[in-house]
């Protein structure tokens, strides 16, 4: 990202990080909130929210002039997720029957 | 020093050949910057799958001791982990601001901004010193003295949990929070090199590099504390 002669990427900082405080604050609140199961879905939803508004603007994958940074980002995820969801199956179905 | 960058990309000079900020094995400046931020996304890749198997460990235990996990969650305090989430995503701000400047030629800015975010990163540590100490107070700590009777479980009136569960708790937090006040320690540092480089001038809208991908460190960690935040401190606080 080299920002050379664009227009001033500053209100797009601003923005995103408004977004990341309320995501904040709405993270707080919902945590007041019985939803029952769903306290930790609408949890890692906003985080992820935000995560992903800090990956894309604050660290410039999006718009990253080489699209070998997006692989690597995708990738890294890829087998976090594999690593997340392949222990989660084995100890979440355990106890069947 | 300065001049010395300078000097490479004054219009006169044989810049092809002469930009001392190109190294020679790369085509042209934007490539050889691609290939830093690069190479520091893979460095974080890593950091993904390090700090991964931290949360896989905790998905795992929070799932079969979901109640003394949510017990132990409720005595840590909410107000701190909240403030010091507020803080990193600040700093987060100065530091885009830092490599905006940096990549603009505004100096000034460029060292407020380092300044600034060393200042939060500091703020950041001294609150979880403040945390830190009130779970040795609460002898809340892993370890021999370590002591959480009687602790009621959300939404589960007359049971307690139990403190062997609750250990494994507190034993998470500190291993997680820990590595990542380290985390945090070590960007500091970064950031100081950055802040003395600003300050001797060694950075142009050519060549910056340092603060971009120093840059990406600081905005990675900040991404795990958005995800360590509501998964230590909120996993149960509704009354």
């Amino acid at each position: 990202m080299s920002g050379h002669s664009k227009s001033s990427p500053l209100p797009t900082y601003f923005a995103v990080f408004i977004a990341l405080l309320i995501g904040t604050a709405l993270t707080v609140y919902a945590a007041t909130l019985d939803l029952g199961r769903y306290n930790a879905a609408v949890a890692l939803t906003i985080a992820s929210i935000k995560a992903t508004l800090v990956a894309l603007f604050f660290m410039h994958v999006k718009g990253a002039s080489e699209k070998l940074t997006k692989l690597v980002v995708v990738a890294a995820l890829f087998f976090l997720f594999l690593l997340l969801g392949l222990t989660m199956t084995d100890y979440a179905t355990r106890l069947w029957n | 020093m300065p001049d010395n960058f300078a000097a490479g990309f004054s219009e006169d000079a044989h810049s092809e050949s002469h930009n001392p900020a190109l190294l020679h094995h790369f085509a042209e400046p934007q490539q050889q910057r691609d290939a830093a931020s690069l190479g520091m996304w893979v460095f974080l890749a890593t950091e993904v799958m390090f700090f991964g198997g931290l949360f896989c460990a905790y998905l795992i235990y929070r799932r079969w001791y979901f109640g003394d996990f949510a017990a132990a969650s409720k005595s840590i305090n909410m107000g701190l982990g909240a403030t010091n989430t507020a803080v990193l995503i600040c700093s987060s701000l100065t530091v885009v601001l830092a490599v905006w400047a940096a990549q603009t030629a505004r100096r000034t800015l460029l060292l407020i901004s380092l300044a600034i975010t060393m200042l939060l990163g500091l703020t950041f540590l001294g609150i979880k010193g403040i945390e830190y100490r009130e779970k040795f107070v609460e002898h809340h700590v892993p370890g021999a003295s370590f002591s959480f009777e009687n602790e009621p479980i959300p939404g589960h009136p007359g049971q307690f949990a139990n403190p062997r569960h609750a250990q494994l708790f507190f034993s998470l937090y500190f291993v997680m929070t820990g590595l990542h006040a380290l985390h945090m320690i070590i960007g500091l540092g970064i950031f100081l090199w950055l802040f003395i480089m600003a300050w001797k001038g060694r950075f142009t809208p050519e060549w910056h590099t340092p603060v971009e991908i120093g840059g990406l460190y600081w905005h990675f960690v900040d991404i795990v504390w958005i995800y360590l935040f509501p998964l230590l401190y909120l996993i149960d606080r509704h009354p």
